[in-house]
């Protein structure tokens, strides 16, 4: 192994970790925000909106994520959308974990007792007052610990950005491997960064667990 | 006790799908009265208290509180107002409590009196305090669910219940989940709203307990009320075979 060549590239590597972190966090969050309105789109009272929900999921689900990167990246400039490859890279990928989280967090919902909402609407209490102060919060620390697997697959598919040259771990290794011939050293460096960055999310999101637990 | 009808069901029915679970039930309770709903599993007395207040909506059919009728056709959001509204003034216990797990007692009982009727916190908290001496819980006030017997959370529940301050009290099996030695404790808080002139409509399988409290005794069979009465007729001198049959099997004396 050439440790002497790692020692010189992994500044650059260094680099690519920190957009592959940022990549992830925009990503997790515009995923939040889609897996969130696709809950309650699926759990509405109200057809129209339940079958957007549906189709969402179902669409998202049923396809490559890099040919919904490549639709929006090559595809989007024929219908007017104009977007650079990291803001491309990040929508794509962040819908399409938001379907993932969808399931997720409409499965927590639903796996609170039903029992739950019949006693605070027996109270008097409405739907919503319901889903606030009764089923979200108990529902909450159910998807503490799947959200962190949706969470630790979106990271790993954040090396799908690499084919529209987001300058990530994935990207910079194959272009390290262009100019050195050292696959096995650069695929290894990225590979490690990439386990430290999950690493560290996974205790934060056990460290959460925890203390959803506790509380 | 006067005999102004507070709880009104009038011609009541309900199907899922094919299947009748209700059958033109009619029922009057007047404020005051404690009646106890008996009956063999599957015979619709959960059905039929849960439509009065409009957890399982009837099929056909009215129920009223006082001069009010709960099951009113509206457009939704004004639906849902009203069934907001009228479901504070009545209360109901399930069989397995449904205590908030992630609230403190305290949090179960204030929970809806402070969202609904603006109470601050230290009237909710007098309120919690007031509510859980009554069922005899006062030293529970901050432990959570998870640390409480069935017997106590089902007192717990209670309190709940009648912090909203309700014209009538639903009882759907409340005992039912309990360890017999459990049994009693809900059983006396029970009693002592009866003495304090709660109207209650009781379902129960405990015939003992029904005889000794309730004014008025409904045997139901398969969606329809069979026979009714004081328990002293229907305990003792049943006028159908079906009940007799029924009671033969849960009388254990
Ligand atoms: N949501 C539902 N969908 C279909 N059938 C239902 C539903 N809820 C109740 N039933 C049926 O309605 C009938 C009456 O049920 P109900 O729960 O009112 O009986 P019950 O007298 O309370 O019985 P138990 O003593 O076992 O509690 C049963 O045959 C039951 O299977
Ligand atoms: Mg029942």
């Amino acid at each position: 192994m050439d440790t002497e060549l790692i020692l010189r590239v992994y500044p650059f590597f260094l680099q690519a970790a920190w957009v592959t972190v940022q990549l992830s966090v925009l990503t997790a969050i515009l995923g939040l925000v889609c897996g969130a309105l696709g809950a309650a789109a699926r759990l509405s009272r109200l057809r129209l909106f339940r079958a957007i929900g549906a189709t969402y999921v179902s669409v998202i689900r049923g396809t490559p994520a890099l040919i919904q990167i490549f639709i929006l990246y090559f595809g989007g400039p024929q219908i007017g959308i104009q977007l650079d490859s990291f803001a491309a890279g990040t929508i794509a990928l962040g819908v399409n974990i938001g379907a993932y989280m969808t399931e997720t967090i409409r499965g927590a919902i639903q796996s609170v007792d039903r029992g739950q909402t019949e006693a605070a609407r027996t109270l008097g209490m409405s739907r919503w007052e319901t889903m606030r102060k009764v089923v979200l919060p108990q529902a909450a620390r159910m998807m503490i610990r799947p959200l962190g697997v949706n969470i630790n697959a979106l990271i790993k598919g954040t090396a799908l950005v690499a084919p529209i040259s987001v300058v990530e771990l994935t990207y910079t290794a194959q272009r390290f491997i262009g100019s050195t011939y050292k696959p096995f050293e650069m695929f290894l460096l990225s590979g490690v960064l990439y386990m430290i960055i999950i690493y560290v999310v996974g205790q934060g999101i056990n460290w959460l667990d925890r203390r959803a637990r506790i509380a | 006790m006067t005999d102004q009808a507070f709880v009104t069901i009038k011609n009541a029915a309900k199907s899922y799908g094919s299947l009748e679970v209700l059958k033109d039930i009619n029922l009057t309770v007047s404020r005051g009265q404690i009646v106890a709903i008996i009956g063999p599993s599957g015979s619709g007395k959960s059905t039929l208290l849960r439509a009065i207040n409009e957890l399982d909506p009837l099929s056909s059919g009215e129920v009223w509180l006082e001069d009010v009728q709960v099951n009113k056709k509206l457009p939704h959001r004004q639906y849902e107002a009203h069934v907001n509204h009228v479901r504070q003034n009545i209360g109901m216990v399930f069989q397995h409590f449904n205590l908030f797990p992630h609230l403190t007692v305290r949090g179960n009982i204030t929970l809806a009196p402070r969202m609904l009727k603006g109470l601050s916190e230290a009237e909710a908290d007098r309120l919690a305090e007031e509510q859980l001496a009554k069922v005899g819980l006062s030293e529970k006030i901050d432990e959570y669910p998870s640390r409480l017997s069935g017997g106590q959370k089902q007192r717990v529940a209670i309190a709940r219940a009648l912090a909203m301050k309700p014209k009538v009290m639903l009882f759907d099996e409340a005992t039912s989940a309990l360890d017999p030695e459990l049994v009693e404790e809900v059983n006396l808080v029970m009693k002592q709203l009866a003495e304090e002139h709660m109207t209650m409509i009781i379902v129960t399988h405990e015939m003992d307990f029904a005889a000794s409290v309730c004014d008025r005794v409904l045997f139901m069979d398969q969606g329809v009320v069979v026979e009714e009465g004081p328990p002293s007729v229907i305990f003792q001198n049943p006028a159908h075979e079906r009940t007799r049959n029924f009671l033969r099997k849960h009388l254990s004396r």
